[in-house]
């Protein structure tokens, strides 16, 4: 038998982006508990995101949901040296706000505002979208090479290298806005196409 | 016992060891192992389950040639073993998809003001000969998350599963997409950054 996408029925879905804590439902159907091996539960890293549908939908594949999970918490997290914690959050932000996903934009603007307590520079950004002037010019350089990189096919180039070194930038700082837009790429896709935002619980 | 697969970024991005690039991306080692990690688990599965190796690359194909990335194109093209007609067939449906992103419509609201209209991409009729339906209707959901990622809908999931893939599959089919608007991302970005020449070295102090 053909399996059947689900058309969910969503009360106040968000229509704007925003910084609050919003909700994400399925298009497809996530595996339950009882159906995850040994193999399903390494793919889900911590044991905690079998509460998440999203997470329960990618462990459908738990290979490259492990790995993506890895990728991600050292693009991000990996603290030694590198790009502060507020422009990797920012560069998130940037990429989410330009693909046009709500949701992810929701989490990482949240972020950014948490780890810089800029909250109204960050919704500058959600408000006026990517050419909005956020308060310096190193986040305004943070957001607009994001977005070069973003753009399909990359715009990126030598240039926007130039831009992060007049910013103060080191090659490792470098790196980390490179890799903080880049795999938002990878994850705004998954969010967007295998489901969408619902209101906050 | 066969050799480990080379660095696929360091071989897209033309990372030599010693590099201050590949001094950079030693500071960062799970980012290194597990992007090499998230192409093994796509392109040499332990499980192949539902998407088979070939259907694998001719997506990987398609999406590497909508980003005009030349260079991982080639690389994943290799890939499709001794099916000359079929690797035409994908090429020609690269040419005929090639746009540039990201553009569509926001569900009706405030946003619709930013609504970009642009290419909705189907296989040709020589193309879906080539190619048959399954994976056509493959290509065709790959351009939806390339390029405008934020039309996408249980529609466009149901066109897939109507085709004969199942639930399963779709999400591989889909972490093929997304890891590679990554890979192709990153590989960009270190270029560039191996082509600016070096700059400032990282300082030790920790971010923060």
């Amino acid at each position: 038998m053909t399996e059947t996408a689900i058309h969910p029925t969503i009360d106040n879905r968000p229509a704007a982006f925003t910084q609050a804590e919003i909700g994400w439902t399925p298009w497809l159907q996530p595996l339950s508990e009882e159906d995850l091996s040994d193999r399903h539960w390494a793919g889900l890293v911590d044991a905690s995101r079998a509460k998440s549908p999203y997470f329960m939908l990618l462990a459908r594949d738990p290979e490259i949901l492990e790995a993506r999970t890895k990728t991600d918490k050292d693009i991000f997290y990996n603290t030694k040296a590198g790009l502060p914690r507020a422009e990797r959050e920012l560069s998130a932000a940037a990429a989410s706000r330009f693909n046009g996903c709500i949701f992810c934009a929701s989490v990482h603007s949240r972020f950014a505002s948490h780890h810089s307590k800029r909250t109204g520079d960050v919704q500058k950004l959600l408000d006026n979208g990517t050419d909005a002037d956020l308060g310096s010019s190193r986040w305004n350089a943070v957001t607009k090479v994001s977005v070069a990189l973003t753009q399909t096919p990359s715009t990126f180039g030598v240039t926007d290298i130039e831009r992060l070194r007049s910013e103060g930038l080191d090659d490792l700082e470098i790196a980390d806005a490179i890799h903080g837009a880049a795999f938002f790429n990878w994850a705004n896709r998954l969010m967007l196409s295998l489901g969408e935002p619902t209101a906050a619980a | 016992m066969t050799a480990p697969t080379p660095d696929v970024i360091d071989h897209l991005a033309d990372i030599r060891p010693g590099s201050f690039v590949d001094r950079i991306r030693t500071e960062r080692p799970e980012t290194r192992a597990n992007a090499q990690k998230s192409y093994l688990a796509l392109f040499e599965p332990a499980h192949e389950g539902d998407v088979t190796r070939a259907e694998r690359l001719i997506v990987a194909t398609f999406v590497a040639g909508l980003h005009d990335a030349e260079t991982a194109e080639a690389f994943y093209a290799a890939g499709i073993e001794g099916d000359a007609a079929l690797i035409a067939a994908v090429k020609s449906e690269i040419e005929a998809g090639r746009t540039s992103g990201p553009y569509g419509n926001y569900p009706s609201g405030p946003l619709s003001r930013e609504d970009k209209s642009g290419l909705v991409f189907t296989v040709s009729e020589l193309g879906r000969t080539a190619l048959g339906h399954k994976l056509s209707a493959a290509l065709e959901h790959s351009h939806l998350l390339v390029y405008r990622p934020r039309e996408a809908s249980p529609e466009a999931l149901q066109a897939l599963l109507d085709a004969g893939w199942t639930t399963t599959a779709i999400v591989t089919l889909s972490q093929i997409v997304a890891f590679l608007a990554f890979q192709i991302r990153v590989v960009a970005g270190l270029a560039a950054l191996s082509e600016a020449g070096e700059g400032i070295r990282a300082s030790a102090t920790a971010a923060e």
